[in-house]
């Protein structure tokens, strides 16, 4: 058996910070497990600009940006095995691993990094009616066929959901040469990035249908036409609203969720809320040793703040590896009023040294607004805030003093009057 | 072309006696409109074994589906195809539900159902602790199961090929006329001649036989919606739960699938077009929330796709299994309703009596293939057996479909098997690529590239499932350069 000192399981930018981080924060053997045929995960297919303006300060393509550690990877001593599923890991770090090449074999780690990323909710998660004919496929598949492939996948597309991918996906689409008619949002806001909405939709003139959604499928082989509804404050479509859509293909970029197969099969205590595997201030996981970062952990708008989150897992790792990582009582952190999601979920105070940050999601749309602190239901602080949206991660700068004494930290939204 | 015997239908019915047919010394062909077998009602259902307490005593349905339940274990070994008896719960949840019970008890007995029970609340919510509180009592069943009917009828069909006997895809059956000693099919390709007709043409089974015969039955096209769950709300149930049944069907169910999914469903909707597996905004609401009766927690977020199969309903209320002195050599098998899964088997072993009565007793063919070609499942392997798969054949170390585990060499294996998979659809129900919670989104692209590899056609043509279910269109400049703008 392959002995290591830290595996991470997934080479898109997430995995790829991380083994980096770790190895250059003294971890010995480090190895990144990729299941695709190359390094980089989904920013291969992302051939769009927008990343690394906070990390480079540059606007760089996906691909760019993943070259920059994929560079770094190779000009280390970082091992790593594409076209390598990773079909099971066990709580005390063995992985089973399996390569058309190199066959099935079994690794042991002294420490795990969960770097898989995340999966898109699919048609059948949303139980739309109608019949089920071909060209109905999630954006991000659609986008991996256009931009990977090089394949058409249609010529008369309407999107359901405003998620980035969505938005990305339409001006795609136009640019291909196809005739994108419409994305359709259920919710009174777009989950996207306002810059995404400006240069992909607006810039195409494609008519963005808020409080939308798609309430039937047409057509027994290819998709003939959609009937798109407008929906009520309780997101039930109301009937006379039907609009028939004639078109090819429907992209969905309704959600994302992270992939918790291998956490899930191990044991590994999930978060409701983000859907990911709960962690704490190192970005450790319910099993002490394995750590979670990027997308499996909570899904990220921006790559930058995946490589962030994800160098920290790695010298989280590093430090567990020489045994300095101490377990310790944890402080709760808890979603309130208004709140997606906050992660990490749990802060040990005896392993922050400095100020340390929040990561959450509003739930819905807020102007003029406060992000109140409570430390043991106290309230402690109160950020305002002029515009928060579900689609734009927020960050909350804690500081180690305010941790003394601390037994558990809640955050919540007050709407303030204007 | 001539053949001694013709089936029309590939579908459960269809297959198993053609797999039963196979055993002779006779050639038979099975005609499919589909692109594939198994392609109507047989791939959309319940996948239940019944236990046999619900046909009245009496009828086609009662006998055959005591008869076939007992043929399922041995037949599903032989096949390797996924079957499991789980036990069913019939729950009755108010005074008269509870009558119903007893009679249903009654009626099991009759028709020479096994260890049938009655049993109370705290024992019932003892076995199933999901279950909604208020249940009063359940029937249990021991012996009912579920199986995969899809990669059964797929089994019968490979195994019925690897035994001599044809299979015609695509060929809808346009005409049938009688000539002095044999019958003239004429499908919209080409034509067969034999001497004996079995028509399983499911919910077009009256169509057919009126192309022969005066009209005698119809059969209307009912339709039922289910949902699946994704494995990670396995826990939910372990037997089948049955709700007290009704006269629009056996009720809505909750069940554990053969693949740890859950499946519930199914309503029941007479509708006119037999091909119309839609499902409807009201239809689903009203399958999950009877369904909320027997499993008050259902999780809803865990609903990982929803369909809908067309049952095809008799207007003599029984299974029409017949022939007619008037028109030697033709076998009607039709309305196989609910539990016509149960029922197929035994159904075939009946027809192949019914053909012996008519031409004289059969010869047994020397040899015959009893089990198919072993099936690799990969993710069933042990490390040792595993590692000696992908020394042998590379294409078993990758993992094509993340959700379940399946590598390319089951994907290539299942296109070049007898009956193989010819589309994205096709893969799915016999690898379960793309049946799970991805549902596609990962593996898709890399099956069409595979199915465009291994039938050797270009993307364009890969499709989702019957003609016109293309997935890919040619490029702009592939366009121009084929002249097809």
């Amino acid at each position: 058996m392959e002995q290591y000192d830290v595996i991470c399981i997934g080479g898109g930018p997430a995995g790829l910070a991380a083994a980096l981080s770790a190895r250059e924060n003294g971890a010995g053997r480090v190895c990144i497990i990729e299941r695709d045929m190359e390094l980089g995960g989904i920013l291969q297919q992302c051939i769009h600009k927008g990343f690394g303006l906070q990390i480079f300060g540059e606007d760089l393509s996906g691909p760019e940006y993943a070259q920059r550690f994929i560079n770094e990877v190779r000009n280390s001593d970082i091992e790593v095995k594409t076209d390598t599923m990773v079909l099971e890991i066990t709580p005390q770090k063995t992985v089973y691993t399996l390569n058309p090449q190199q066959g099935y074999n079994i690794l042991q780690a002294k420490a795990l990094i969960l770097s898989m990323g995340c999966r898109e909710r699919t048609r059948g998660a949303l139980a739309i009616p109608g019949s089920r004919p071909a060209g109905v496929l999630t954006a991000g598949a659609a986008q991996r066929l256009v931009n990977i492939e090089g394949c058409r996948i249609g010529r008369k597309i309407v999107i359901l959901g405003s998620g980035d991918i969505g938005l990305i996906m339409a001006r795609r689409m136009s640019l291909e040469g196809a005739k994108v008619l419409a994305v359709a949002e259920i919710m009174p806001f777009s989950s996207g990035l306002t810059r995404n909405i400006v240069q992909c939709l607006e810039d195409f003139q494609i008519p963005l249908l808020l409080q939308h959604t798609v309430s039937e499928i047409r057509g027994r082989n290819r998709l003939e036409s959609l009937i798109i509804s407008k929906v009520d404050d309780k997101l039930q479509t109301i009937p006379g609203t039907e609009k028939e859509y004639i078109c090819d293909t429907l992209l969905l970029s309704v959600g994302l969720l992270p992939e918790i197969e291998l956490p899930f099969a191990s044991g590994i205590t999930l978060d409701k809320r983000s859907r990911g595997p709960r962690v704490n201030e190192s970005m450790e996981t319910s099993i002490p040793g394995i750590f979670a970062c990027g997308n499996v952990a909570h899904v990220h708008d921006l790559v930058d703040y995946v490589t962030e989150e994800s160098r920290k897992a790695g010298r989280s790792a590093a430090c567990y590896v020489r045994g300095e990582l101490k377990p310790a009582a944890a402080i709760n952190i808890v979603a309130g009023e208004g709140i997606a999601y906050v992660l990490p979920q749990e802060i040990r105070p005896a392993n922050c040294r400095e100020f340390f940050e929040l990561f959450f999601r509003v739930a819905k749309v807020y102007t003029n607004a406060g992000v109140n602190v409570f430390i043991n239901d106290k309230k402690i602080k109160s950020y305002h805030k002029k515009h928060m949206a579900p689609g734009e991660m927020e960050k909350l700068k804690i500081k180690p003093e305010m941790l003394i004494a601390a037994e558990s930290i809640k955050l919540e939204i007050e709407q303030i009057s204007c | 072309m001539k053949y001694d015997i013709v089936i029309i239908g590939a579908g459960i019915s269809g297959t198993a006696i053609a797999n039963a047919l196979a055993r002779y010394e006779r050639s038979v062909l099975v005609i499919e409109k589909s692109n594939d077998v198994s392609n109507g009602a047989s791939k959309a259902n319940s996948g239940i074994v019944h236990a046999g307490y619900d046909a009245e005593p009496g009828t086609m349905m009662a006998k055959f589906n005591i008869s076939g339940k007992s043929l399922y274990p041995e037949l599903c070994t032989r096949l390797d195809v996924p079957y499991r008896k789980t036990g069913s719960l019939l729950l009755a949840f108010s005074d008269k539900e509870m009558q119903t019970l007893e009679e249903l008890k009654k009626r099991g007995d009759i028709n020479g159902v096994q260890g049938l029970q009655i049993l109370d609340a705290p024992d019932v919510l003892d076995r199933e602790a999901h279950i909604n509180p208020d249940v009063k009592a359940a029937l249990y069943a021991p012996d009912a199961g579920i199986v995969s009917p899809y990669e059964l009828c797929i089994a019968l069909m490979e195994n019925a090929m690897d035994n001599g006997v044809s299979l015609w895809l695509e060929s809808p059956v346009k005409n049938i006329r009688r000539s002095r000693r044999n019958y003239l099919i004429e499908t919209s390709g080409k034509s067969v001649e034999s001497s004996c007709i079995i028509n399983c043409a499911g919910v077009y089974a009256d169509t057919v036989h009126n192309m022969l015969l005066p009209q005698m039955f119809t059969i209307r096209p009912r339709r039922g919606e289910y949902f699946l769950l994704d494995k990670y709300a396995a826990g939910q149930v372990g037997h089948i739960l049955f709700q007290c049944p009704s006269a629009q069907g056996k009720g809505i169910l909750v069940a554990p699938t053969v693949h740890a999914n859950v499946i519930v469903g199914p309503n029941a909707e007479e509708i006119s077009d037999p091909d119309a597996t839609e499902t409807s905004a009201r239809g689903l609401k009203e399958v999950w929330e009877t369904a909320l009766k027997s499993i008050p927690d259902l999780p809803y977020n865990q609903v990982i796709t929803t369909f809908s199969g067309v049952r095809a309903e008799p207007s003599s209320g029984d299974f029409i299994i017949r022939d007619y002195p008037e028109m030697p050599g033709y076998i009607d098998v039709a309305g196989i309703k609910s539990p016509g899964l149960t029922a197929a088997p035994a159904i075939a072993g009946h027809v192949v009596e019914m053909l012996e009565t008519q031409t004289g007793k059969m010869q047994q063919r020397s040899a015959f293939r009893e089990r198919r070609r072993e099936l690799p499942h990969f993710h069933q392997l042990s490390h040792e057996a595993r590692r000696e798969l992908v020394k042998k054949d590379p294409r078993f170390g990758r993992i094509i479909c993340r959700c379940e585990s399946v590598t390319e060499g089951e994907i290539v294996d299942a296109i070049h098997r007898n009956a193989g998979a010819k589309t994205l659809d096709g893969v799915k129900r016999r690898t379960r690529c793309g049946g799970g919670r991805c549902q596609g989104g990962f593996c898709g692209p890399r099956i069409i590239e595979i199915l465009s590899r291994e039938l050797d056609i270009p993307r364009e043509k890969v499709r989702k499932d019957n003609a016109g279910s293309g997935i890919l269109f040619e490029t702009a400049a592939e366009e121009v350069y084929h002249g097809t703008v």
